[in-house]
């Protein structure tokens, strides 16, 4: 399977990163590669076999309604790039 | 030409934890911003969410009570996109096996019942807060994380709306649906109980549906019923242009009444929706569903039907009583004590509601209580108060908590049902009077009413009036 340019830019966009003309390059032929591995597998009859997402056997792993304490304000804002007050601050969001 | 609107509508309803869905972060309204949370709700990495055992059983609650098909195997799903408002740059929901499937709800319009089908019902957490500042010109937006996390219910409907009036139907039985279930508080000024509705137009008698449009931003039920109303212009307009209508999502604009663009089709979001690994699946056997079905009350639609056939009461008294899980619950434990549902329906719904409204009284906390309302019905036909003083008896009751026998003997309010006294107080009245007895006896018949009316203003109201009708017409002499 062949990956164009066009859908490394709309990876790179859904993942918000910048590429660079050389990398798009690049991952157009290390994308088509791996995809074309994995094409592979399309060439086994899967018909009667369930898709499995989980490996592990267990299930249903609760929590009871109980309050457990959040963290303080200062760490909370710790590792953000920017803050304004109480608040994170981000660019300006247009709805 | 004429179309037929197709309406489907999105809910999201916040459940009635005291926790997170995933941590345990505090779900309570109205706190200091980014106060309730932690590493998990803020996305931090290396951390685990673990579900909030009582949320999953609220949205198995609400599917249940909705009708729907719960599959024995259910699991969470990755939803990606990025927005400021979503810490993790995805959101835990469902996708590809949602809690509960193929459901419905059966609503009410001018007493005709129709069935709406309910598409699924799923879980999934809340995104966070944008704060748009006021400031002119401000190049940033504030985030508050606190409704991160916190746990969300969407009910999807089908598109088997046809006008606004069961689009308004449909939401009030929801609302009531989600409260007698107790799995919402529903709180719409809070953001607790949101719609977001999906129209489409098409040439009546056709099956083929139109694009599809919706609308988000919708504030209040008012607000869904207006963007429906000015969507089903727009798009009949466009149409009759001979355009097609673009499959877009729209913004309403409450102030403005209208909606604007927000995003088109070609823009939509493409969510990569993948089985979400930090989560385990959960699966339903027989014996937790029975047990969750075992918690389900009787339900708003079926309980009215059930007071109009058991206690003959009108649709509209019926209707009125359901409206509030807890009134009809009042009202059932007064018809178990003392059985005059009519009287006890009189009461709830027009004293009670009144000065509920009037002293901005909590109903979830009234200090009178079922056999109190019973025993003020009961002295009342005794004849130990009339219904006038009752209604005093009973501002007094809501207020206090006190019992009617109490207030009646404090306020010293008992009938006056003494002949010999009610007697005394007509002969002073008469000769008090004599202009209205010469009225009287030349025929006029209303100066008869006057005079009772001196004799209840010098008992202040406590006479028996149908004692001191029968005196004075005998005083006066008939
Ligand atoms: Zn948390």
């Amino acid at each position: 399977m062949k990956i164009d340019k066009e859908e490394i830019e709309y990876i790179a966009n859904l993942s918000r990163i910048r590429l660079t003309e050389q990398e798009r390059e690049l991952f157009v032929h290390q994308l088509s590669s791996i995809l074309s591995y994995i094409e592979k597998l399309n060439t086994l009859d899967t018909e009667n076999v369930k898709p499995m997402a989980y490996t592990n056997k267990v299930s249903n792993v609760f929590r009871e309604d109980e309050l457990e304490p959040s963290i303080s304000l200062p760490d909370v804002l710790i590792n953000a790039p920017a803050t304004k007050g109480c608040f994170f601050k981000v660019p300006k969001v247009i709805e | 030409m004429t179309y037929e609107v197709v309406i489907g509508l999105e809910t999201h309803a916040e459940l009635a934890t005291i926790t997170k869905l995933f941590c345990g972060c505090s779900t309570k309204f109205g706190v200091d911003p980014n106060t309730q949370v932690c590493p998990v709700c803020l996305g931090m990495p290396g951390v685990l969410p673990v579900m909030n055992k009582k949320a999953f059983e609220y949205a198995m609650k609400a599917a249940v009570a909705l009708n729907c098909k719960i599959d024995e195997f259910t699991n969470f799903d990755r939803k990606s996109y990025y927005y400021p408002d979503l810490p993790k740059n995805y959101q835990i929901s469902q996708n590809y096996h949602n809690l509960g499937v193929d459901g419905y709800m059966d609503i009410s319009v001018n007493d005709a019942v129709s069935r709406i089908r309910i598409h699924n019902v799923h879980l999934e957490e809340e995104a966070g807060k944008l704060i748009h500042p006021e400031e002119v010109g401000a190049d940033y937006s504030l985030v508050d994380f606190n409704r991160a996390g916190v746990p969300l219910l969407e009910i999807v409907s089908y598109p088997d709306m046809r006008r606004v009036d069961e689009v308004e139907s449909y939401m009030q039985t929801l609302r009531k649906i989600l409260l007698y279930t107790e799995v919402s508080d529903c709180k719409m000024q809070e953001g607790s109980l949101r719609f977001e509705a999906s129209i489409s137009l098409r040439k009546k008698g056709t099956d083929k549906l139109g694009n599809r449009v919706e609308i988000k931003n919708l504030n209040s039920m008012k607000s869904v019923l207006k963007a429906i109303e000015y969507e089903a212009i727009r798009q009949r307009d466009v149409l009759d242009r001979g355009e097609t209508v673009d499959r877009e999502t729209r913004l309403w604009d409450e102030v403005n009444e209208k909606s604007a663009r927000m995003r088109s089709k070609e823009e939509s979001q493409d969510y990569r929706y993948f089985p979400e690994p930090d989560l385990l699946p959960v699966l339903i056997d027989e014996k937790w569903l029975r047990a969750i079905k075992d918690t389900i009350p009787e339900l708003p639609l079926v309980r009215r039907q059930r007071f109009i056939e058991s206690f003959a009461l009108s649709e509209y008294d019926a209707s009125l009583l359901i409206d509030e899980k807890i009134l009809a619950d009042f009202f059932e434990e007064c018809v178990k004590i003392l059985n005059r549902p009519k009287a006890f329906c009189n009461w709830i719904t027009n004293d009670l509601l009144r000065e509920v409204k009037d002293r901005k009284l909590d109903i979830y906390h009234l200090k009178i209580k079922p056999k109190q309302l019973a025993a003020l019905v009961e002295i009342i036909e005794k004849g130990t108060i009339s219904s006038t003083i009752a209604k005093e008896v009973f501002s007094e009751m809501i207020q206090t908590g006190k019992d009617p026998k109490t207030v009646v003997e404090e306020k010293k309010l008992a009938q006056i049902s003494d002949e010999g006294l009610i007697e005394e107080i007509i002969i002073k009245i008469i000769s008090s009077n004599p202009d209205a007895i010469e009225d009287y006896k030349k025929g006029k018949k209303n100066a008869l009413t006057f005079l009772v009316g001196q004799v209840m203003k010098e008992t202040k109201g406590k006479a028996n009036p149908k004692i001191v009708n029968d005196l004075l017409k005998e005083k006066v002499g008939i």
